[in-house]
């Protein structure tokens, strides 16, 4: 098998998975009308991402902790309690079964208490942090990898993590800076062994140890509530996140302020960097793409948008090392969904380097019909009905707007309907409206 | 001299422009003087960034320059500096959202265009709002988000400034993130803008400044 697959091409790897994905191993579905219904939705898309029409334009109905208001829960509720996650999101499957091509699953929701237990400084959610009634959970930006450590990242980023920014993010593994680099075990390691007996290096593997026992309650409720959906009919679309090199950088190590002035002080380091990091990102992101049944891995991007950067300073720092990451996956058969914050209407031109039909961008502010008209023969589009108008608006309105993206961005195939992001709370009529003007508008003839 | 020690803050030439300060307040210049340069520097990275032509990356290194060149400068001023401002503003990330790459921006270009801004940070509770509108008498209230919970506090930070008797005598503006007309209209604020140059023109029109 092995050799098998490595001697297909990017295109026979990527119908393979297809081929998977339409009859995912280990799935009983619950009815034969279920599993018809399974491959209809699950082919919807994959026509889209091909580029080709199938029945009609596929439908992603931006919910992301929408389930947990839509029953009267909250997000800080469900993140503590797995009963009333599973609860929210099987009521909310139940009740819009009829409106689903896919489901965003509990999964993003994360146990608050697997958080608590490593005291987590890298996010702030409701009650920990932010007021317990917000409705997202929040990366707090800072430095956590200063402008002196870049060799240290590079020479060998697992020992950088473990002992110098895992103690920094995780409160609880503070005391991981007094541990020697695991390769520093060799023959008879005394020396190795004795960091391991100081209560507080041990009180953090505890910690450590609680997250994991703690996170296995919350995956067993996950897992169930994605095992009934998919019997049911209704696919999942996403196997894993991974991001833009220049990303991991910007966001979690080094912040915005400091890979800024990085491109100035130490452009070269940065670059060593990123390169460091690419094969890390490609091989996490190939791992969850081979563990799922959906081939797909959604890249969120952020600091590439509009206005963040200028086009040279995109093609010298933010594109190359997120086109090889993009690249990896795609000759691997792994369709990467894109999805572009903010605008990215000065970015258009470096998706058309992209080989075509193997990647889908899903976009936020970007004048759809500019990407419709530029990308057209390159990459499924996705999006982008505005988060504002999904939570205040009216049906009608919802489903015009629809009605006219449709119009725009359907022709020909090569188009998913759904969100410019995703909202948490706002009308349900409004989530109907969506799949109804997919319904109506959306059907190839 | 002075226009160039502007131009090469505007260049971001950092060796030259800490140099140039050193040997400038060593010559016994008035300090007062170097900071007035930077300050045109500044207004010129302002207007690079206007025009598409400087980006984030320069602005933040721009800033850090001019970090160096205060701290440089301080130990000899004699007295504080007072600049004449266009009109005061006070800005915020509104509560439940802890976003501020958008909100510094905006900070920046307005600070650069001649307001004297008053930047609360993020999560900041309404009551906050209220506070610092009736200490600072500011006529324009910036409110920043980048999330959709936003949509909610900024109703609920323009209803407080409502409710404390304030709204008749401000003008608010909303952006970032997710935030658009729409939210605009739900929030009851006067305008959104785009982006940091937007809410350089809405403020100077609001103080009626050309």
């Amino acid at each position: 098998m092995a050799k098998e697959w490595a001697e297909l091409t990017p295109e026979e790897k990527r119908e393979e998975r297809f081929k998977r994905w339409l009859s995912p191993p280990g799935v009983t579905f619950s009815s034969p009308q279920a599993e018809k219904g399974y491959k209809e939705r699950v082919n919807r898309f994959i026509k889209a991402f091909q580029l080709k029409e199938a029945d009609r334009v596929p439908c992603i109905l931006p919910a992301s902790n929408y389930a947990a208001y839509y029953a009267g829960m909250d997000l800080r509720t469900v993140m503590y309690d797995y009963d009333k996650l599973s609860q929210a999101w099987l009521k909310f499957f139940h009740d819009f079964k009829e409106d689903l091509d896919t489901y965003i699953p509990p999964g993003l929701v994360p146990p608050g208490k697997s958080l608590e237990a490593v005291d987590y400084k890298l996010y702030k959610w409701p009650g920990h942090g932010i007021s317990g009634d917000t409705t997202s959970y929040q990366c707090v930006e800072a430095e956590y990898m200063k402008a002196d450590e870049y060799d240290a990242l590079i020479n060998d980023p697992t020992n950088f993590w473990i002992r110098t920014y895992m103690p920094r993010v995780f409160g609880a593994f503070e005391a991981w800076r007094k541990i020697p680099a695991f390769t520093s075990f060799e023959e008879i390691a005394i020396q190795s062994f004795i960091p391991y007996g100081l209560p507080d290096v041990q009180a953090a593997f505890q910690a450590l140890l609680a997250a994991g026992t703690e996170s296995m309650k919350w995956v067993a409720a996950v897992g169930a509530v994605a095992g009934e959906v998919t019997a049911a009919g209704i696919p999942g679309i996403m196997s894993g996140l991974a991001k833009a090199p220049f990303d991991t950088l910007g966001d979690t190590l080094r912040g915005t302020q400091g890979i800024m002035m990085d491109m100035f002080q130490r452009p070269d380091k940065l670059h060593e960097a990123m390169d460091r990091i690419a094969p890390l990102t490609i091989e996490s992101a190939i791992n969850s793409a081979n563990a799922a049944a959906a081939p797909v891995v959604m890249m969120p991007l952020h600091k590439g948008a509009d206005g963040f950067m200028s086009d040279k300073q995109y093609q010298t720092f933010y594109w190359p090392t997120f086109k090889k990451v993009i690249m990896a996956l795609v000759e691997e058969g792994v369709m990467p969904i894109l999805f572009a914050e903010g605008g990215y209407n000065t970015r258009l031109e470096y998706i058309k380097e992209l080989p075509k039909a193997a990647t889908a961008w899903w976009f936020d502010q970007t004048d759809m019909a500019r990407a419709k008209k530029e990308l057209g023969n390159t990459c499924c589009i996705m999006g982008n009905v505005p988060t504002s108008l999904m939570m205040t608006g009216t049906p009608q309105e919802v489903k015009e707007h629809c009605r006219k993206l449709i119009e725009v961005c359907g022709k020909g195939g090569g188009y998913v309907l759904t969100g410019g992001a995703n909202i948490d709370k706002g009308p349900a009529e409004n989530m109907r409206a969506m799949m109804a003007a997919a319904k109506e508008y959306g059907v190839y003839k | 001299m002075s226009g160039d020690f502007a131009n090469l803050l505007a260049d971001l030439k950092e060796d030259e422009v800490l140099r140039l300060t050193e040997e400038r307040i060593e010559s016994g210049e008035d300090p007062l003087k170097i900071l007035d340069d930077s300050r045109k520097g500044m207004g010129i990275v302002g207007k690079r960034f206007a025009d598409g032509e400087y980006f984030l990356p320069e602005l933040v290194f721009s800033g850090e320059l001019l970090k160096q060149v205060t701290e440089l400068v301080k130990p000899h001023l004699k007295q504080a500096v007072e600049t004449k401002r266009l009109g005061t503003i006070v800005i915020g990330t509104v509560a439940g959202d802890i976003h501020d790459i958008g909100l510094n921006i905006v900070d920046f270009m307005l600070d650069v265009n001649g307001f004297k801004v008053h930047n609360l940070g993020v999560d900041v509770a309404k009551e906050k709002f209220v506070d610092k509108v009736k200490e600072t008498k500011a006529p324009i209230v910036g409110l920043s988000g980048f999330l959709t919970p936003a949509f909610d506090a900024m109703k609920e930070t323009v209803e407080a400034l409502d409710a404390a008797g304030l709204r008749k005598d401000i003008k608010v503006m909303i952006g970032g993130g997710q935030m658009d007309d729409e939210v605009r209209k739900y929030a009851k604020a006067d305008a959104f803008g785009k982006d940091a140059m937007a809410a350089v023109a809405l403020a100077k029109d609001w103080v009626g400044a050309k």
